[in-house]
């Protein structure tokens, strides 16, 4: 009983947090506004570039999931850490990088023009779906990953031995399980894309909602037609959430003894081609973030060091109470509610956060909290997503064992689900904090000058025409970003159980 | 994992406590109070003179203080754009400034008696000067060959790029559509802020880049590199002024006062060049720091004034918006 009251509280906290802004929002800028045309085909765009940009993701994370699933090599858990940074680059960062690769003067146009073939342009919706995937095929890597993973290594055993299919035996029914909720995550962030869309949309043809809201908040200060966007965002987040349940059917394999897979099947050539391309279409523009970076290192102001040690206090402040509220939202419910907290925009939240605490505090008083708390709700449907099936297989396989050898409430989770979640848990925690490093969210609305947080000190330096140093700050950001992440998720392997 | 909240709460009620009697609360955007903005010099200068602590509450300048309204903690705020201060001074939050405009030296006739000019600059674009001729007319711009790549911003999300469509407005009139198509083909990409496309412009991604006629002072100043040029048009170049006013219900009028007063003399003008990047406002330009004396000024000057930019700025976005949607 306890542990549903806490699953209520925790959900009612999650909504609160999300609803209340929005509502006051709302109620400031005094009700709803109707649509423009120009709203209207703004999303449009918005649904079919996330859309595609979803489909593609997933659709190629799953051959390169099931690669690195099957396949043992030296420094494959390096990989897999270092091709999850794309996930966490600021986005001006990314956009660089991929434009050092398929930019006019990128790499890959250097390499075509000597052979006479035709130059490649980026600029357009195939650049905007090029940098989306590149941003989210590593979570959707991570999260089909696990769910090979979670597949016990006894029933590829049973299934080599037996000759029987492999796919359709085993790997269709965890798809079905995973893939959807993948999917549906990334849909939502792609929703909310705004610089990314913009400059490699190549114009006014690839505006989104979020622009939209962007513009009614600065340009307007119309802030029904901001809250109006918010709550179409929040529409087409719930439904993305609910239909990703429905479609997320399949059946639980069973508790095993916990192993590693070992695998019999499959082309090894197949899968080395596989891991090879996905490797060098993440860490390519990286490694150009990277050198561009280190050109930048000496130009950093001594004054980069609090926004370090600023930033990394928001980091592990949002992996603290993201994991206090992940554990007891573990549930259906809860995950598609959590959805919410991405599909809205990031500057409704805050500005609704700030109309909210303004009559009792200062706001810039509350920029680090609720920077923080903005970091959370945003990383609430990712943790989510990958804690769930481990949580749910664990009550299933274990939770009756557990009650017969007498626990319940907190020991059983301490002592039972827990430990087999390190593994899991690692994984989230790395990215709440690696996300919330990066994040430039709500600050600007809240902060004040020698407050700022690492990813703010590098726009200010962009913004003074200091390239080089801005690099170097990014390349700081990228370094720590993957620290706080790779502790994390390093943490949550050594020793897991699972 | 309590240790690292209690560290942030600790952090952030510090600086409250900090809050004293005789403070000017200034609102200023994130650039101006960063520590490469002019916020700090200028803070050092005036506390010497005010026997007053100055503090600087930095963000998005305009949406904050409608947001606040009648409660907002500022005296003074500062780093306006003349094109959006018609919804400022609409919203009464404003009290005349009550000072001789005299000392201005802008290229053109100011009396507003509220919203006071600090620094000013005009849309141009910025090429390599090793690479390209450059454009001695917007005519020639348009007519180059389509393989110049440019890069503007979005004049629903950037203050230069809501600059150039009004540029575009003042030169082409009811020809701007027409304008925005014949440039359509060069533009590589627009982007949210100038940042980003002053970025792509120093990697090489494009050839031209909307900016400032002074961005060039930046590279001769800081960086001893005299290959970025701004190009003058014959047509004209479009006036973006920066600006500062005291709040009405300020509950410090003198010290906001003797603030608005410190930004009209030398020693705060003097600042401006080398931190701003701009044109200081009241300075003759004998008195410009070397690299400014040198930069080429248009002969012609555009401006909208605050209510002709509100009048037009619909229109004269959806000419580029529809003209690029092609």
């Amino acid at each position: 009983m306890a542990q549903r009251a806490f699953s209520i509280i925790a959900a009612l906290v999650v909504a609160g947090l999300i609803i209340g802004p929005v509502t006051a929002v709302l109620w400031r800028g005094g009700g709803f506004t109707a649509l423009s045309a120009a709203d209207v085909s703004a999303l449009q765009f918005t649904i079919w570039q996330a859309f595609w940009s979803a489909f593609i993701s997933v659709g190629l994370a799953i051959p390169v999931a099931r690669a690195l699933a099957r396949r043992a090599f030296w420094g494959r858990s390096a990989l897999i850490s270092v091709m999850g940074a794309p996930f966490i680059l600021p986005v001006i960062v990314a956009i660089l990088g991929l434009l050092a690769v398929f930019g006019g003067n990128g790499m890959l146009n250097l390499l075509l023009s000597p052979l006479g073939l035709p130059r490649l342009e980026i600029y357009g919706a195939q650049g905007v779906i090029l940098a989306h995937v590149f941003f989210n095929l590593p979570l959707a890597v991570r999260l089909i990953l696990q769910g090979w993973l979670a597949v016990p290594s006894e029933r590829f055993r049973v299934a080599a031995s037996l000759g029987a299919p492999v796919f359709w035996l085993l790997e269709w029914p965890m798809l079905r399980r995973v893939v959807p909720g993948a999917f549906a995550v990334i849909f939502v962030i792609c929703l909310g894309s705004f610089a990314v869309a913009l400059t490699l949309g190549g114009g006014p043809r690839a505006t989104t909602v979020e622009l939209a809201i962007y513009q009614a908040f600065k340009f307007d200060f119309d802030l029904s037609k901001a809250a109006s966007l918010a709550v179409v965002q929040l529409c087409l987040g719930l439904g993305a959430g609910g239909l990703a349940l429905l479609l997320s059917r399949g059946d639980m394999l069973g508790a095993g003894f916990d192993r590693v897979v070992q695998r019999w099947d499959g082309s090894k050539v197949l899968d080395a081609v596989f891991i090879s391309l996905a490797s060098l279409f993440l860490l390519a523009p990286l490694v150009a973030v990277a050198i561009a970076g280190m050109a930048g290192l000496p130009d950093l102001p001594s004054s980069i060091w609090a926004a370090t040690f600023r930033s990394l206090m928001i980091a592990l402040g949002a992996v603290a109470l993201t994991m206090a509220l992940a554990l007891p939202l573990a549930t259906k419910a809860g995950e598609a509610a959590s959805l919410l907290g991405i599909s809205v925009s990031g500057l409704v939240l805050g500005t609704g956060l700030f109309l909210i605490v303004q009559p009792f505090v200062r706001p810039s008083s509350v920029a680090l909290p609720v920077t923080m708390v903005v970091n959370v709700l945003m990383a609430l449907p990712f943790v989510l997503r990958i804690l769930r099936p481990g949580v749910e297989s664990a009550k299933a396989d274990f939770g009756r064992l557990g009650q017969s050898l007498g626990l319940s409430g907190f020991a059983l989770w301490r002592i039972v689900y827990l430990p087999r979640l390190r593994r899991p848990m690692g994984f989230a925690a790395g990215l709440t904090g690696a996300l919330a490093m990066g994040d430039l969210g709500v600050i600007t609305l809240f902060s004040r000058p020698g407050e700022g947080t690492l990813p703010l000190m590098m726009y200010d330096l962009m913004g003074r025409y200091q390239m080089d140093a801005a690099y170097g700050a990014a390349l700081l950001l990228v370094a720590l970003s993957l620290g706080v992440f790779w502790v994390f998720d390093k943490g949550g392997r050594a020793h897991a159980v699972v | 994992m309590k240790k690292t909240l209690l560290t942030v709460a600790g952090l952030t009620f510090a600086s409250v406590a900090a809050a004293e009697t005789n403070v000017l609360t200034v609102y200023a955007p994130d650039y101006f109070g960063s520590e490469w903005g002019p916020g700090p010099s200028i803070e050092e200068a005036f506390e010497a003179q005010c026997d007053c602590d100055l503090q600087y509450q930095t963000g998005d300048l305009l949406p904050r203080l409608l947001l606040e309204g009648e409660r907002t903690e500022a005296d003074v705020a500062i780093g306006f754009n003349s094109d959006i201060t018609k919804r400022a001074r609409e919203s009464g939050l404003f009290a005349p400034h009550g000072l001789d405009l005299s000392p201005l030296t802008l290229p053109l006739e100011w009396a507003d008696d509220t919203f006071l000019p600090f620094n000013y600059g005009h849309t141009a674009f910025i090429y390599d000067n090793t690479k390209l001729d450059g454009f001695d007319s917007f005519e020639a711009l348009l007519n180059a060959p389509d393989d110049v790549r440019v890069v503007i911003q979005d004049p629903r999300s950037s203050i230069s790029g809501l600059a150039l469509v009004l540029w575009v407005n003042a030169v082409y009139g009811d020809e701007a559509e027409a304008a925005w198509a014949r440039l359509a083909p060069k533009i590589v990409t627009v982007t949210q802020g100038w940042s980003e496309s002053y970025g792509l412009f120093t990697d090489g991604e494009a050839d031209v880049v909307l900016s400032y006629t002074t961005s060039p002072a930046y590279h001769i100043i800081a960086e001893e590199d005299l290959t970025k040029s701004a190009a003058i048009f014959d047509e004209g170049h479009y006036f973006m002024v920066e600006l500062a006013a005291k709040l009405a219900g300020t509950d410090n009028p003198e010290l906001a006062d003797q603030f608005m007063a410190f930004i009209l003399t030398e020693e705060f003008q003097t600042m401006i060049p080398t931190t701003n990047w701009s044109f200081p406002a009241a300075l003759t330009e004998d008195k410009w720091p070397e690299g400014f004396q040198e930069l080429p000024m248009p002969e012609t000057v555009l401006f909208y004034d605050e209510n002709e930019a509100a009048a037009l700025r619909d229109g004269a976005i959806e000419a580029w918006r529809s003209a690029l949607s092609q």
